[in-house]
């Protein structure tokens, strides 16, 4: 006798014994589970109807699994979908493989072993058995433990408006104990009702009503389509005005939400254009390669992002944003030292010779990193929206007005609480002065033309949060941004934010009205005549300092 | 310098006048054989140069002689383009895709059912050549009435006519706006009944551009050598002083920024036919940037210096964006640079260094005080 044979008898003899002890316990259990034994049949019913592989039978089996919602029901009706649920007729087997591949049990969940896979057989769906599947799955889901999984099921058959799912959904309405998730089911049922034609009119009203405390576009339309449907008054009536209520409820939140945008742009523009501010006001040149600084600013975030390990890359724009302000303000240096240095007396050629630098740079990005866009990903931190009432707000955009109101504050104090800032607002008021009294304009120069550079560059990279970067960047922000400082006057920062908000306002608040391109170019011609009448801008310096 | 700059004016009229009778006889009576055969392909080549070479004498009359960089100088050269197209595509007829003999194409795609009012007429050349004149000349005349009286001078002026490009650039991509959106007019069968296809239409448009060049140093020419013209240069080189001793200035500028803008009009009438379409991209800010290179490369306030410097500028871009695409940008980006850093006269301000007397150093009290405005 081999030792192994000898471990399986005694196996075997332990087995025999136990089943004898616990056999009338067992009996027991059986007793006291006998529901859920009943279930398992009915389970073992419904998986039955799938060897037939008929589609009617399917349909049937899929209603049940819906009704009678067992736990493997998910993964039965999701590897049907797919085209994953096998039947093995001769065995009465009924399988499906997961995703990984592996063929599991569709009545224990167990893995099947010994079995030929080539004996298994998919089972057909067609288009009518899939949209019953994703109905069963709406209903399935709706009955999950999980509130947040309850949630978007209810949110799903809003969307959908599955007609299918009612009952499940009134049943799950009955015993629902979380308040977010039981609005969001009367919400999914007044959707059903809504469009349904054979809601009855107690039903329609209650749907109004709970439509019009939703007040959002999804229930205009929802009233809307409930309207059309109905012949009784009091409905019409309810529906007329639920729907003037929401109306100017969307249209109040309209106007925030274009306020909002407005505010985006603003804080878009106020970054792109004060270092243009600076440079302008101190020396009375226009840097047309501004723009390519911000350009600069945005590939130094891309880089940044390429060149940080994995774990970083939350953390990639506090690296970032120094990198994108000593990148372009060492580049906005160079070509002060090396190009306008030489053109002072020639304000004119300095567009010229400016916007030659702006082309090589362009050239010099594209030959680097291609003509085509680079993809720079929002950290955890700035992706995403949330609503506040109707207003949709993202996360991105309101950090960048948070960095635009930083840069500004930043600014106001270098300007205004350094020997550097004190500096240039003393050349900036009077160059011919401020050299008399002992300031190395030179200097002041270099440093300012740098330091409204190294602005820019930060530009560059709340643009690459929001923008496609390319080696064009640069060029779609820079009339903007000379239309600001042209806008707001130089020497002072506050007229920049000024003209960066009226501009950016104005913008997305005629955009509505008039379109986007026409509201920009109203604009456009609004401040050409505006500085016909103000031709230092809104906050000229005045006094000594203005040269008529 | 000027006595000098006139002999070469005279020297670059009579090279006009030999071209504007020798590309034709080049092109359409020696065989294709011949090594001096000139193909339409190289006539409408060089015919675009000469239409870039008017805009640039116009652009250098203003800037050059008046002091005023105008950055939107493109947008009166595509105004002009634009009548210009628009005529040749009311000649295309039922020639179109949809035959329709009143809509051109884009408009019956559109689904428009009749004729906006701003196309009447230009089925008439005569009209159309009006328009040519007329749409640049009051666009320039409300536009620096405008900005002249309330003294929008230097870097400020320089941008204002960028953004005047940029709105009507914004304003001409749009479809509704009913003149062809991004697409533009193209397509153009014939002008005057000559089918632009055809080498002698070509070589006459030609001989027409070089005309035109002539006149339009001419005119500038005679501008400049007035008394008026006189004064525009005091303009140029002390506006303030100018305005201290009684002149209005403002009229000055008008005028010169006026007459600027139909030269230029009309450099874009003769351009459309030869390239064979018209698109909102002329209205490209960029463009107008271009033509002020141009002028700085070959020499400003010379007129001349301007119309070569056009065309040495864009021979140069023919042959670079074919040979090396990838650098040509840097050679214009270069030519920006070192071209405003070394040569602030151009290339025929140093052609004529050793002729002219050194002028006295009047100019730095000028241009200190442009220097010193914020």
């Amino acid at each position: 006798m081999t030792p192994l044979s000898a471990c399986r008898r005694a196996a075997h003899d332990l087995a025999t014994r136990l089943r004898l002890r616990v056999a009338p316990a067992l009996a027991l259990l059986a007793l006291l589970l006998s529901a859920s034994l009943v279930r398992a049949d009915a389970l073992d019913d419904t998986l039955a109807k799938f060897l037939d592989d008929k589609f009617p039978q399917t349909a049937a089996a899929i209603g049940e699994l819906a009704a009678e919602a067992p736990p493997q029901a998910a993964a039965i009706l999701d590897a049907l979908g797919d085209n994953r649920l096998l039947i093995d007729p001769a065995d009465h087997l009924v399988a499906y493989k997961t995703v990984a591949g592996q063929i599991l049990n569709a009545k224990t969940g167990a893995p099947v072993e010994g079995v030929d896979a080539a004996a298994f057989k998919k089972v057909r769906v067609n288009n009518a058995l899939r949209s019953a599947i994703e109905g069963a799955m709406g209903s399935l889901t709706l009955a999950n433990p999980d509130p947040g999984k309850r949630l978007a099921a209810a949110q799903d058959v809003f969307r959908t408006r599955d007609a299918k799912a009612l009952p499940a959904l009134e049943a799950q309405l009955a015993k629902e104990s979380d308040p977010r998730v039981a609005a969001a089911l009367k919400l999914a049922q007044a959707a059903i009702f809504a469009t349904s034609d054979s809601a009855t009119p107690q039903d329609r009203l209650a749907a109004i009503a709970t439509l019009k405390e939703r007040g959002d576009e999804d229930a205009q339309s929802l009233i809307d389509t409930l309207a059309q449907k109905t012949t009784d008054p009091a409905v019409k009536g309810a529906a007329a005005s639920a729907l003037s209520s929401i109306h100017t409820r969307l249209a109040l939140w309209g106007v925030a939400q274009n306020l909002w945008y407005g505010l985006s742009a603003s804080s878009v523009l106020l970054l792109a254009a004060i270092g243009l501010a600076i440079t302008f006001g101190v020396m009375g040149v226009i840097n047309m390669a501004h723009g390519e600084m911000v350009m600069l600013g945005a590939y130094a975030t891309y880089v940044v992002q390429i060149l940080l390990p994995p774990s970083l890359q939350s953390w990639s724009l506090a690296f970032a944003i120094p990198l994108a302000f000593v990148v372009s303000g060492l580049v906005g240096i160079a070509i002060e030292r090396l190009v306008i240095r030489f053109l002072y007396t020639r304000p004119l050629e300095t567009l010229l010779a400016t916007w030659g630098v702006s082309l090589i740079l362009q050239q010099l990005v594209r030959s680097l990193f291609g003509a085509s866009n680079r993809q720079v990903s929002n950290p955890p931190f700035m992706s995403g929206a949330f609503d506040v009432g109707g207003l949709s707000i993202t996360t991105n955009r309101l950090w960048i007005i948070v960095l635009s109101a930083l840069v500004f504050i930043g600014l106001q104090l270098v300007l205004r609480a350094t020997p550097f800032g004190l500096q240039m607002r003393a050349v900036t008021q009077n160059r011919r002065m401020a050299a008399s009294m002992g300031i190395s304009t030179a200097r002041i120069d270099m440093l300012a033309f740098g330091l409204g550079s190294g602005v820019a560059g930060i530009a560059g990279v709340a643009l690459s949060q929001i923008d496609n970067v390319s080696p064009n960047l640069g060029q779609g922000y820079i009339i903007d941004s000379f239309m600001v400082v042209v806008f707001g006057g130089v020497g002072n920062l506050w007229g920049t934010a000024f003209g960066a908000l009226l501009i950016g306002l104005a913008n997305k608040l005629l955009e509505p009205l008039i379109g986007a391109v026409q509201g920009q170019i109203v604009l456009l011609i609004f401040i050409i005549l505006f500085i016909q009448r103000r031709p230092r801008g809104l906050f000229a310096l005045r006094g000594r300092a203005v040269e008529a | 310098m000027s006595a000098r700059l006139d002999q070469l004016g005279l020297g670059f009229v009579a090279i006009l006048i030999v071209a504007a009778i020798l590309v034709p006889f080049l092109s359409l009576a020696v065989s294709p054989d011949s090594a001096f055969y000139l193909p339409p392909y190289l006539v409408q080549l060089l015919g675009k140069y000469l239409c870039y070479a008017i805009l640039a004498v116009a652009l250098d009359l203003v800037w050059g002689y008046c002091g005023i960089l105008s950055l939107g100088h493109g947008a009166f050269f595509a105004l002009g383009g634009y009548a210009m197209g628009m005529y040749l595509m009311r000649q295309i007829g039922t020639r179109g895709v949809y035959a329709n003999p009143i809509l051109p194409d884009f408009m019956v795609f559109l689904n428009w059912k009749e004729l906006p009012v701003a196309w009447w007429g230009f089925n008439w050349f005569p009209y159309a050549m009006l328009m040519v004149v007329l749409v640049p000349g009051l666009l320039a005349l409300a536009f620096g009435w405008f900005a002249f009286r309330s003294r929008v001078t230097g870097v400020y002026l320089s941008i204002i006519t960028q953004a005047m490009t940029f709105a009507l650039f914004k304003e001409f991509f749009r479809n509704d706006f009913g003149f062809g959106g991004n697409n533009g007019l193209t397509d153009f069968k014939d002008l005057l009944g000559f089918s632009l296809q055809s080498a002698s239409t070509k070589a006459a448009l030609f001989s027409a551009s070089a005309i035109a060049l002539i006149v339009a140093y001419a005119v500038s020419r005679a501008i400049i050598g007035s008394k008026y013209g006189k004064a525009l240069m005091a303009v140029r080189d002390a506006e303030s002083r100018m305005r201290f001793i009684g002149y209005r200035v403002e009229n000055y500028k008008l005028f010169a920024f006026v007459v600027s803008a139909v030269i230029a009009g009309v450099a874009g009438a003769l351009y459309v036919p030869q390239v064979g379409i018209i698109n909102p991209s002329e209205f490209a800010p960029a463009n107008s940037i271009e033509a002020a290179i141009w002028v700085a490369v070959g020499g400003r306030g010379t007129l001349i210096g301007a119309a070569l410097g056009a065309i040495a500028v864009n021979f140069a871009k023919t042959y670079f964006t074919g040979a090396f695409p990838e650098y040509w940008l840097y050679g214009l980006g270069l030519l920006f640079v070192l071209g405003t850093l070394f040569l602030p006269k151009g290339l025929l301000g140093l052609a004529l260094k050793g002729s002219e007397p050194k002028p006295r150093e009047v100019i730095s009290v000028d241009a200190v005080e442009e220097g010193a405005e914020p």
